[in-house]
C-alpha cells in the first residue's frame, strides 16, 4: 500500500480526519498499514474511539494492538440523500465488529450497497480514497 | 426522590413566532417576536425577566435578545449543548435559577431560519478547522461518508430492526400518527395534510432504512417560555404548567449521535433517556401509568421507539406492538405528540414540543387530550438529552 503525498486543504475533497495527540497513532497506523485499536498498557482493556485516559484503571499510559482486520458488519447504513460530493450515493457505510471485540465506522467494498446484510463476515483492505487520504475499509469474505 | 424541584416551579406564558420554510427575518427577530409574545402570554413585562437560557447552537446572544427586548438587568444566563438534547434542559437550568432565587422570572428561548439558513440535515462536508476533542470525534465519521444526522441515526434504527423485527412502516406509523395531527393543528406547516402509509413507505429514501417520511422537517421559527416559581405562578393570568419533574442524561460511553460502541444490550437502548425517565419517574412520584400523553422527541421515526421502551410505556423491543395497537392515537393509551411532532408541525429544536406540553396541560391544544394531568416531554434522541413532566395541581 502506498499513499501519495498529501495535497493543500483546498484540494481535499472528503473530509478529512482532525489529527491530535489522542488519535494519531491512529492515523499513523494506517500510513504504516496497520489498522490499530487502543489497548492501555496498564490494564490491557482495548477501546475504540480512543481516549487520553482509561476510565477502566486511571492510566494515563495508552498503547495499541494491531487489529487482525477481521470482523462482522454489525449495522449498516445505505446513505442516498442528500447528494454528498465527493462521495457517489448509494454508497454503504456500517459500523464493523472487530474479532478483538470493538467496533469501527467504515465503508464496505466490493459488493453493491443493496446486498450488505447484519452479520456478515468482512475482511480489512486499505483503500487510497483519494490522493493522499488512505482509509481502512472493508470486503465482504463470503458471497 | 429529590422533591425540591418537583411542582415548585411552572412555566406560566408561551410565545411562538409562525413556522415556515422562510421567515424573511433574521433570527434574532424570530427570538425577540417569540420573547415578546411569551411574557405578553404570561402577564409580565420585559423589566420582569431577570434570566434567559438557550441552546448553546442559538445564534441569539442573551444581551441582544435582552437589548431588544428592553430587559433591563440579567442575572441569570446559561447554554445548553448537543443540539436538540437540550429541549428540556433549558427548562430544567430556568426551574434551577428561579428556584434558588438566583432569577425571579427566566425566559427560554429558541429561534432560528434552519430551513432558509443553516441547514442541520446537509450534514457535515467541511474539512476539519482544528484538532479539538469534537472534531476528532467527528474524525471517526466524516472520512467514511457518515455525514449527516439521518445517517447516524440510521445505522441504530438497522440495527434495532434486526434486533427486535420492527419494520419500516413500523416507524412509518409514528410519521402517519404525527401527521394526522398536525393536519389538526393550524399552527402546523403541514395542516390539513395528513398521509398515508403508503406515502411513506413510496417517499424517497434518504439514508436506508429511513425514508423521507421518517425525517422532521426543516424549519424557520421561534419559540419561548416563561418559568417561574409555583408561589408566583398563582398570581399570573394563566393556568400554570407545573413542572413535576425535569431532568437532563447523559450514559456510559457516550457519543454525539453515535454510540456505536457500547455493550450489544445498550446500543439502541437510548441509555442516556433511561437515565432521563428514571430521575422524572423519582422526582415526579409518577409512575408511566400516571402519564396521559407524550411529547416524544421525533426528528428520525426509529427513536420514538426504544424512546417509548425507555420511559416504560412498554417492554424492550416490543414498542412496535405498542404503536401497532393504535396506543398512539387521540383516545389512546398515550396520544402522541398532538402538536404534529417536528414531522408535522415544526422543527423548532424540541422546545415547540414543550409548548405543546403547556398547551395540553391548559387545556387548549388542537387536539387536546380529555382528562389530562402529566404529559411527558422529551428532548434529542441518540446525543445527551432531557425530559420533562409537566402537571395540572
Amino acid at each position: 500500500m502506498t499513499t501519495t503525498a498529501k495535497p493543500p486543504v483546498e484540494e481535499r475533497k472528503r473530509p478529512w480526519p482532525a489529527v491530535n495527540e489522542d488519535n494519531r497513532f491512529f492515523w499513523d497506523g494506517i500510513a504504516v498499514g496497520e489498522l490499530r485499536i487502543q489497548k492501555c498498557n496498564e490494564c490491557e482493556t482495548l477501546i475504540h474511539p480512543p481516549r487520553p485516559h482509561c476510565a477502566g484503571c486511571g492510566s494515563f499510559d495508552p498503547g495499541y494492538v494491531v487489529s487482525s482486520g477481521i470482523g462482522t458488519v454489525y449495522s449498516y447504513v445505505v446513505f442516498h440523500a442528500p447528494l454528498a460530493p465527493p462521495f457517489v450515493e448509494p454508497y454503504s457505510i456500517a459500523v464493523v465488529e472487530l474479532a478483538e471485540g470493538t467496533r469501527i465506522v467504515s465503508q464496505i467494498i466490493g459488493i453493491p450497497p443493496s446486498e450488505v446484510r447484519v452479520g456478515m463476515p468482512v475482511a480489512l483492505e486499505f483503500v487510497e480514497v483519494e490522493p493522499g487520504l488512505t482509509l481502512p475499509l472493508f470486503r465482504p469474505t463470503e458471497s | 426522590m429529590h422533591s425540591e424541584l418537583s411542582g415548585k416551579a411552572a412555566i406560566v406564558g408561551i410565545g411562538q413566532t409562525e413556522f415556515s420554510k422562510k421567515s424573511g427575518r433574521s433570527e434574532l427577530r424570530l427570538a425577540v417576536e417569540a420573547v415578546k409574545a411569551a411574557i405578553a402570554d404570561a402577564g409580565l413585562e420585559p423589566s420582569d425577566i431577570e434570566g434567559l437560557t438557550t441552546f448553546s447552537l442559538d445564534t441569539n446572544p442573551e444581551i441582544d435578545v435582552a437589548r431588544a427586548m428592553g430587559i433591563p438587568e440579567l442575572k441569570f444566563m446559561s447554554r445548553i449543548h448537543y443540539g436538540g438534547g437540550a429541549a428540556c434542559a433549558v427548562v430544567h437550568q430556568a426551574a434551577m435559577a428561579v428556584l434558588t432565587g438566583t432569577a425571579k422570572y427566566v425566559v427560554v428561548y429558541r429561534a432560528f431560519n434552519e430551513r432558509s439558513g443553516r441547514r442541520f440535515g446537509a450534514g457535515q462536508r467541511n474539512q476539519p478547522t482544528a484538532a479539538d476533542a469534537e472534531q476528532v470525534a467527528m474524525s471517526w465519521l466524516l472520512p467514511f461518508g457518515l455525514v449527516t444526522p439521518a445517517s447516524w441515526v440510521a445505522m441504530f434504527a438497522r440495527r434495532y430492526m434486526h434486533q427486535f423485527g420492527a419494520t419500516s412502516e413500523d416507524f412509518g406509523r409514528v410519521s402517519v400518527v404525527a401527521r394526522k395531527h398536525a393536519a389538526n393543528n393550524p399552527n402546523a406547516w403541514f395542516y390539513g395534510k395528513p398521509i398515508t402509509l403508503e406515502d411513506h413507505q413510496n417517499s424517497p429514501w434518504i439514508v436506508d432504512p429511513l425514508h423521507l417520511l421518517d425525517c422532521c422537517q426543516e424549519s424557520d421559527g421561534g419559540v419561548a417560555l416563561v418559568v417561574t416559581t409555583a408561589e408566583r405562578a398563582r398570581d399570573l393570568p394563566q393556568r400554570p404548567a407545573y413542572i413535576s419533574a425535569a431532568a437532563q442524561g447523559a450514559a456510559e460511553d457516550q457519543h454525539m449521535m453515535t454510540s456505536y460502541y457500547r455493550p450489544d444490550e445498550k446500543v439502541t437502548a437510548l441509555p442516556e433517556m433511561g437515565l432521563v425517565a428514571k430521575q422524572l419517574y423519582e422526582t415526579s412520584g409518577l409512575t408511566p401509568d400516571d402519564i396521559n400523553a407524550a411529547v416524544i422527541y421525533d426528528h428520525f421515526t426509529p427513536f420514538v421507539l426504544p424512546q417509548l421502551e425507555a420511559f416504560g410505556f412498554c417492554g424492550r423491543g416490543e414498542a412496535k406492538d405498542f404503536i401497532r395497537d393504535g396506543n398512539l392515537e387521540i383516545g389512546g393509551r398515550l396520544p402522541l405528540n398532538t402538536h404534529g411532532g417536528q414531522l408535522g408541525e415544526a422543527y423548532i429544536h424540541g422546545v415547540n414540543g414543550v409548548l405543546e406540553g403547556v398547551r395540553q396541560v391548559r387545556g387548549t391544544s388542537s387536539n387536546q387530550v380529555d382528562g389530562l394531568s402529566n404529559i411527558l416531554v422529551t428532548a434529542g434522541t441518540g446525543v445527551p438529552t432531557s425530559g420533562l413532566i409537566l402537571s395540572r395541581q
